[in-house]
């Protein structure tokens, strides 16, 4: 199998950037996408050329690292997939793909397809969490919680944080993968408690980090490789108003 | 002799015990310890967090972008807890026979039964931290079975359990670094590990973003970097998963258990191309309805579905009638294994078995298996464009779990002083071979019940915050730095991908799932001409900054002198047990051979100089469990 493609290629956070062309041949309709990276990058350590700075490690979908804008679909062009469950077969023989980094003021590129994401953890440290020590926790039991409330709250806590959600947006908001995490842990029992502060908390650290606010597109859960609702973000609205 | 510290009195006892009577210090004094963390998976992140709930300061290293991404976030399957919430007969006790006996009888009793012990408090902490495990429609927790036992004991959430423990885990070490002493540094690889008179005081450490290497010094160091299974190349490990950390600890002084003992997961995807990268594995359950088989025919050229029933060899179910699909993992790979090997394998690349639904879809009908699975059959979809509806899966075993790792005693503690190994890391619980959804759990005890109270007990004997010299410390900084210029000065016509991807091979037909005298003296030798081209032929791009190659290289030169002690482990042990399997000795019907007279120990590995190695053995008591044959007919 033959592709183009045209790769966005940045020597470090402050140089300019831009697409440089390589041309491949002898791919295979299995590999996944990174996989042909791994090959086009073998192949410019011999030509003596820098190989295409990008990040993966699951490669099954789970860990959230992988993230790139593949023709200008965040993650990829399959629905609910992530770059490293996307394969060349979903692309025709001859095709010219372009490959460019997540773009949000809040992920700043560090090199190549490379970007910070750490914005999110940051979020993440504002309230992300329930407060419970090692040690002080109740018999499992005890807490009941019901079955459409667990799957639920599943649903919302399978975020992969990789940031989609706020490429694909028009004004690069968090609001999908805050949501989420504020839902999850507001619909639990054990997370009530802190709901007013968590929310609070995450939300401004959300403007902090320079997000964009939600203005209800909906694209981000059309990209999300975990399928995850806007109807967190309702849900996150929701206890910001109540808080 | 090699002291286990493991304390005296009854095994239910122990434990509680050594809780009772360990060292403390003052909760006003705690701040003044600084402790290091090296790993964020679930064992990292839970021992971080906890130390840090206690008043000590921790610092937190991960090559990672953040936390999250560390690899326990792959594991799909669930997690062990004697809770016998199904009032099925299960205990603490059981779990222990379970475990030592799924692990062949190579793990330490003291040990097991503590896992088994801090497993109900495990799933309390987990359900607080608000981990969505699967609910019954009451509101109460559900559990199901999983291979080599015959309660139900594993808790689960979805296919996706690892990585809800670890939002649990990483929340908690989150909430550290902003409301307590946690100081997390990520995209920060361990390179070294400093030690000063047989104390661990340190280590080195890379920025991996702008290339600078610096000394981070402690108290004591604790490491939960994972498992090394992706030495193998071809693994169900993430990418980035390597041996670095441990054996850089090892080449100082620390020493290094059962590493050649590694489990194969019989249910992984086969590999497809030479392109491929790693295998993904199909969560064990669906050995639950699939049916295994192979062509009786060596070298049957035909489509599954023009092959007839009476030219099946449903090897499982024929070898195993009482287990049949369900036999553990070590023995459904190994049987996997020899049909490929005997010419019986399918796929593309003849390189995997059967894994057929069609008989449970006459029984129970296609909706009922999409219900039970629908989203590993939309998985298997996505990565291979097969549909397993209609035409069985292609499975094969793969390089999975590191049962082998750094040894460590009763508290968790390595042979260097301060030094403490947990998680998969270590070598300590899963003996020969590891139970299903038993290492979730083993990251998780080490890391919020036991080290914390070892670690104090070893801190209140120390005095904190000891300068290290400046020239040791300047010492080591140029060591590393020297290390990695020799590495980049090479310039040779070889990647470090390929040495890997060569080494890979080379050990998974050499000395994997099934191993032989006269193959492993080839392969140590086949090691040794690598190492001699990798410092001849290696080529790396320019760069100290982002430089993924780099790194790569680093850890390849680190698992070309790991897979020399394999297999020397390997040919020093002339035994078969758990998922070490020597060709000769096996019993008349082809199963695994122990020979409990004269390698009833683990072996325990020092490293002399570069490739020299010096055994020392941890002869195991069996004071409670009574040794007998692993039998699953
Ligand atoms: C696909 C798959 C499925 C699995 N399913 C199950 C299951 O269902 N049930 C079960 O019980 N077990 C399962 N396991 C096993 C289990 O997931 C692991 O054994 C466990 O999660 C290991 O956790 P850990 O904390 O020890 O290491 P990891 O989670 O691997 O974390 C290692 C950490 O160390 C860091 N690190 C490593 N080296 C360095 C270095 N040199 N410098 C800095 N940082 C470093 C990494 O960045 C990472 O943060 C599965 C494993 C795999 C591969
Ligand atoms: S590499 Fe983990 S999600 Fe793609």
């Amino acid at each position: 199998m033959k592709l183009t493609l045209q790769v966005w290629r940045q020597a470090s956070a402050k140089a300019k950037g831009g697409f440089e062309k390589y041309a491949l041949e002898g791919l295979d309709e299995n590999m996944s996408v990174p996989e042909m990276l791994d090959f086009l990058n073998e192949k410019l350590i011999k030509e003596g050329k820098d190989p295409v700075a990008f990040e993966s490690d699951c490669r099954e979908g789970i860990c959230g690292q992988c993230g790139i804008a593949i023709n200008g679909h965040v993650q990829s062009p399959e629905k609910r997939a992530t770059t490293c469950q996307t394969h060349l077969r979903s692309f025709r023989d001859g095709d010219e793909i372009h490959l460019e980094p997540f773009r949000a003021a809040a992920f700043p590129i560090k090199k190549d397809l490379c970007i910070d994401r750490t914005a999110l953890d940051r979020i993440i440290s504002k309230g992300g969490f329930i407060g419970v020590n090692t040690g002080q926790a109740p018999e499992a039991n005890s807490i009941l919680i019901g079955h459409e409330t667990a799957e639920a709250a599943f649903d919302a806590a399978a975020c992969i944080g990789c940031g989609a959600c706020v490429a694909v947006c028009k004004n690069a908001s968090a609001a999908l993968f805050t949501g989420a995490k504020i839902s999850h842990l507001s619909m639990l029992p054990q997370g009530k408690l802190e709901s007013k502060t968590r929310v609070q908390q995450m939300v401004a650290q959300m403007d902090e980090e320079g997000f964009g606010s939600c203005t209800f597109t909906g694209a981000c859960e059309k990209v999300c490789p975990q399928g995850i609702s806007v109807a967190h973000i309702v849900t996150m609205n929701r206890e910001f108003w109540k808080s | 002799m090699i002291a286990t510290k493991i304390p005296n009195g009854p095994i239910q006892e122990k434990w509680t015990q050594y809780k009772a009577t360990s060292k403390l210090i003052n909760p006003a004094n705690r701040r003044k310890y600084k402790v290091i963390v090296v790993g964020t998976g679930l064992a990292g992140s839970s021992c971080a967090a906890s130390l840090s709930e206690l008043g000590f300061q921790v610092d937190v290293f991960t090559f990672h972008e953040s936390p999250r991404r560390a690899h326990s976030v792959a594991a799909q399957g669930g997690i062990n807890a004697a809770k016998d919430y199904k009032n099925d007969g299960d205990s603490i006790w059981r779990m222990f026979y379970d475990t030592v006996k799924g692990g062949d009888f190579r793990s330490r009793e003291a040990n097991v039964y503590r896992m088994a012990e801090c497993s109900l408090a495990l799933i309390d902490q987990a359900v607080a931290q608000g981990v969505p495990f699967a609910r019954e429609y009451s509101g109460y927790l559900s559990n199901r079975s999983f291979g080599g036992v015959q309660v139900s004991r594993t808790f689960y959430a979805r296919g996706q359990t690892g990585q809800q423990l670890l939002q649990g885990a990483y929340q908690a070490l989150i909430r550290q670094s902003a409301v307590g002493n946690v100081s997390l540094h990520t995209r920060y690889e361990m390179m070294d590990l400093v030690v000063v008179e047989n104390k661990a005081k340190g280590i080195v450490a890379r920025n991996l973003d702008t290339g600078e290497i610096s000394i981070q010094e402690a108290d004591a160091v604790v490491l939960a970097t994972g498992g090394y299974g992706k030495i193998y190349y071809l693994s169900t490990l993430a990418m980035n998963c390597n041996a670095s950390a441990i054996w850089r600890a090892h080449k100082r002084g620390a020493h290094f258990a059962a590493p050649s003992w590694t489990q194969f997961h019989p249910t992984s995807l086969p590999q497809m191309g030479d392109y491929q990268s790693k295998l993904t594995l199909m969560s064990e359950s669906l050995r639950n309805d699939g049916r295994i088989w192979v062509p009786k025919k060596e070298h049957d050229p035909r489509a599954p579905k023009d092959i007839p029933e009476e030219e099946r060899d449903y090897y499982l179910e024929r070898k195993y009638p009482s287990y049949g699909n369900l036999a553990p993992r070590d023995i459904s790979s190994r049987a996997a294994k020899e049909q490929i090997d005997s010419n019986h394998g399918v796929g593309p690349m003849k390189n995997a078995v059967y894994l057929d639904f069609k008989d449970a879809i006459a029984r129970d009908g296609k909706a009922a298996i999409e219900k039970r699975y629908g989203n590993l059959f939309d998985m298997y979809k996505k990565i291979t464009g097969m549909n397993a509806y209609e035409q069985p899966m292609l499975i094969s075993p793969a390089a999975h779990f590191s049962m082998g790792g750094l040894w460590v005693d009763y508290e968790l503690m390595s042979n260097v002083q301060g030094l403490f190994v947990l998680g998969e890391a270590n070598f300590a619980d899963h003996g020969a071979n590891r139970l299903g959804a038993n290492s979730l759990l083993q990251a998780c005890v080490d890391g919020y019940f036991i080290s914390t109270h070892t670690i104090m007990n070893y801190l209140a004997g120390e005095t904190p915050n000891v300068k290290i010299d400046q020239a040791i410390v300047s010492n080591l900084k140029k060591e590393t730095e020297n290390r990695l210029a020799k590495l980049l000065a090479i310039k040779g016509n070889k990647t470090a991908e390929e040495f890997h991807k060569e080494l890979g091979i080379l050990l998974y037909t050499k000395c994997g799932l099934i191993r032989e005298k006269p193959i492993l003296l080839e392969a140590k030798s086949q090691i040794l001409a690598l190492q001699k081209s990798f410092y001849k032929d290696l080529l790396v791009p320019e760069g100290q900054q982002i430089n993924f190659e780099l790194e790569k290289a680093a850890r390849v030169e680190d698992y070309l002198e790991l897979a020399l002690l394999i297999v020397e482990d390997a040919l020093q042990r002339e035994e078969s047990c758990g998922a070490h399997f020597r060709k000769e000795y096996q019993t008349t019907e082809g199963e695994a051979k122990r020979n409990d007279e004269e390698y009833q120990y683990v072996s325990v590995w020092e490293s002399i100089e570069k490739n020299v190695f010096k055994l020392h053995k941890e002869q195991l008591e069996f004071e409670y469990i009574k040794v007998s044959e692993r039998s699953y007919k």
